[in-house]
């Protein structure tokens, strides 16, 4: 059994909550206390089906108010397959949380209400599952039960859609006619749509190609840690604790130590306590080196037939998460994995407008939401690859070094 | 499938130890908060897979409410003299005394809420940066909304309105003086991964994990252990029944479940066959409001 990450983002009315609820339910995730505590909150009980929007909303705030405020995580398994999903809202004023439960998914499910069709909301997701490379693309054109099951309603979002996916270079994109209130092609296919030849949702989730998503090509050790026990049995035991970002390590590879760019052998692989001959992504090992070098953490050791880039300037694209505006020549530390350095935002091209992926001049300030191209300075060098190549060592944080928060999400190109 | 495949369980141990490592790189005084539950023996496990051969860079830490199962505490003893690590126990009675505090009355009165005051005293006496904690998305709402790296201010309380962004595998644990961060490394693993994983690694539990017979109290549909913790009335109907613990939490408010399970196998089984989740059936004083963990973890609760 394996697993795969997804996110939903959508925003009130167009049948998010609905739909994972639907998920939940169908695959028997919702366990009876639970649907016992959703059926005494179901407000709308006229029809006398429960709503299933409820088993989302996780706040005291977002209850009361009915709106998604932050990403929530909700887990459920087939035999195939176990699911996380990132619960995502989908209004522009949560733009950055979205980015975040992008960060982390394989795939996005993109709502669209039948009756409204491709509409902003549509392209700004769109646009953000590009920004964040998100390799899955799934349509679920919704409500398709308010639209008389038509095929017609059906083939022109379509095709407005594959104009945006084109655009965006969107690559494995599919499109799914649902009702996720009727549960119509979730879990089974739709009696009220014959038209429909494709799998239903939970079919499709269930069965899409996700093991190349993780890249075996190109060797990515990040530093996370070095264990060193200094006992007496133990004197010169050194490992390297760490998680393979990507790639693929074996004993006897010749590495290189960045940034420094020391050389060295690897000696000898631990995985699990045992020792190996090769160690993959996304496993955590611990690696020894042949020769007595300078490693700590925050280094990152390459094979050396495979370096990545290292500068000590590199230009983003950038989601600033901050209610403070970025200010140009402000100081902050970039971390990039477990490495972190200082850094200062020396130039800001152009902003993007996340709803119509047109660029606009830089007006002098980045507001919280906002997306910029912008080019990074360092104090160390960083040893890096661009994000569009290599998810697993391109995507970096911005901290604020006087608050400690979080403030913007770097895709180095 | 690739030669180089990673099944589910793979992949959340991985990104578990990935966090452990992270707090060890991270903080200066970090804690693993160890209660001799099924969650906190996991993480034990993990750690050991993550530092081994070399010292924990951590101490464990029980808060002890002084309702524990006996079973429990004789497991978090023999586990943490097993492996070698050091083991600070602190005691809710001695918060309760030096704070003056009130305790709960009622016929399950519970030490839980109580449980915050002596986690913060910890906190301060050594300093720790960084508690790291068994919590699981899974269990409840508000948790399904808390970050992995989740920070608290100096009082430990959880700000769910302004928590900061948390991307890829990337963990910020910078923090001010007198801040502190939760860390839950089994965050994205459900109560069913949980079980899988012990029974793959066939990892020692404490004895009430499995069917025995037990004098309990039946309240309303709830079980639960007779134990000089709890105030029985005449009118109460206390029979022997088999059962194990799905939790292990305190004596008065953790409700045990009818159970012929003596094995691994047998429990994974019954936790994938049952209907009702793992707080709804076992955890009393989660059923008094809706928002009630959101309220705990707001005031400082792990």
């Amino acid at each position: 059994m394996d697993l795969l990450r997804f996110i939903t983002a959508g925003s009130v009315d167009d049948g998010k909550s609905t739909l994972i609820g639907r998920l939940l339910y169908d695959s028997k995730s919702i366990l009876a206390d639970q649907l016992e505590a959703i059926e005494r909150q179901t407000k709308n009980k006229a029809n006398g089906d429960i709503d299933l929007a409820l088993l989302t909303d996780g706040l005291r705030a977002e209850r009361e108010q009915g709106i998604t405020i932050d990403v929530a995580y909700k887990y459920f398994s087939t035999p195939r397959r176990k699911f996380i999903i990132a619960d995502a809202p989908g209004h522009i004023q949560y733009t950055r949380n979205m980015v975040t439960g992008a960060s982390n998914s394989e795939l996005i499910i993109i709502l669209i209400d039948a009756r409204q069709g491709v509409v902003e909301q549509t392209r700004r997701h769109s646009i953000i599952a590009s920004l964040l490379r998100i390799p899955h693309v799934v349509v679920a054109i919704n409500k398709m039960d308010l639209a008389g099951y038509s095929a017609d309603v059906y083939n022109n979002i379509v095709i407005d859609y594959a104009q945006i996916a084109e655009k965006l270079g969107l690559k494995d994109v599919t499109y799914i006619p649902i009702s996720a209130l009727d549960g119509d092609n979730i879990v089974e296919a739709s009696g009220n749509m014959p038209w429909y030849q494709g799998r239903p949702l939970l079919e499709h989730l269930e069965q899409i190609e996700v093991s190349q998503d993780v890249n075996h090509d190109l060797g990515r050790f990040p530093v996370q840690y070095v264990i060193r026990p200094q006992t007496e049995a133990l004197h010169d035991y050194r490992g390297y604790a760490g998680k393979i970002v990507s790639g693929v390590y074996r004993r006897g590879d010749k590495v290189t130590v960045l940034p420094a760019g020391i050389e060295s052998t690897i000696s000898r692989i631990e995985h699990n306590l045992q020792d190996v001959e090769e160690a993959w992504a996304p496993q955590s090992v611990v690696l020894h080196l042949a020769d007595d070098v300078d490693v700590s953490r925050g280094n990152l050791i390459v094979p050396s037939q495979q370096l990545p880039q290292v500068s000590n300037e590199v230009t983003v694209l950038m989601c600033w998460m901050d209610s403070k505006p970025l200010l140009t020549g402000n100081k902050y530390q970039l971390q990039l994995n477990s490495t972190r350095v200082r850094a200062v935002v020396k130039e800001i091209a152009y902003k993007i407008d996340v709803n119509t992926l047109d660029n606009t001049a830089f007006d002098g300030s980045v507001k919280l939401n906002e997306v910029v191209k912008a080019v990074i300075r360092t104090a160390t060098p960083l040893a890096y690859d661009s994000y569009a190549a290599l998810r697993a060592n391109g995507g970096a944080i911005l901290i604020d070094e006087t608050s400690n928060v979080t403030v913007g999400a770097c895709m180095i190109q | 499938m690739s030669r180089y495949y990673s099944d589910y369980l793979d992949q959340l141990e991985s990104e578990a130890i990935h966090i452990m490592r992270e707090v060890a790189g991270q903080f200066e005084r970090p804690a693993l908060l160890f209660s001799g539950g099924k969650d906190s023996i996991t993480l034990v496990y993990l750690a050991l897979k993550a530092f081994r051969p070399g010292p924990f860079p951590f101490p464990l830490v029980h808060i002890d409410t002084g309702h524990n199962f006996p079973e429990a505490l004789q497991f978090r003893d023999e586990l943490a003299q097993r492996i070698g690590e050091r083991l600070i126990v602190r005691q809710v009675a001695d918060t309760i005394q030096r704070q003056h505090l009130t305790e709960p009355k009622g016929k399950f009165a519970s030490r839980n809420a109580l449980q915050t005051y002596t986690l913060l005293e910890t906190i301060e006496e050594f300093e720790f940066d960084c508690c790291i904690g068994g919590a699981r998305r899974d269990e409840e709402k508000a948790r399904a909304k808390e970050r992995v790296f989740s920070v608290r201010n100096e009082f430990g309380e959880w700000d769910p309105k302004s928590q900061r962004p948390e991307l890829w595998s990337t963990y910020n644990g910078k923090i001010q003086k007198g801040e502190n961060v939760r860390v839950f490394p089994i965050s994205n693993w459900t109560e069913l991964d949980v079980w899988n994983y012990i029974r793959r690694e066939n990892i020692p539990l404490p004895s009430i994990y499995f069917s025995h017979e037990r004098e309990v109290l039946v309240h309303e549909d709830q079980l639960i252990a007779v134990s000089d913790f709890i105030q029985l009335e005449p009118t109460d109907v206390i029979e022997t029944r088999k059962v194990r613990y799905r939790t292990v939490g305190d004596m008065t408010c953790t409700a045990a479940v009818e159970s012929q399970a003596s094995t691994l196998d047998e429990v994974v089984n019954e936790i994938i066959a049952t209907r009702i989740s793992e707080r709804g059936e076992t955890r009393i004083d989660d059923r008094v409001t809706e928002a009630a963990m959101e309220d705990r973890k707001k005031n400082g609760y792990f």
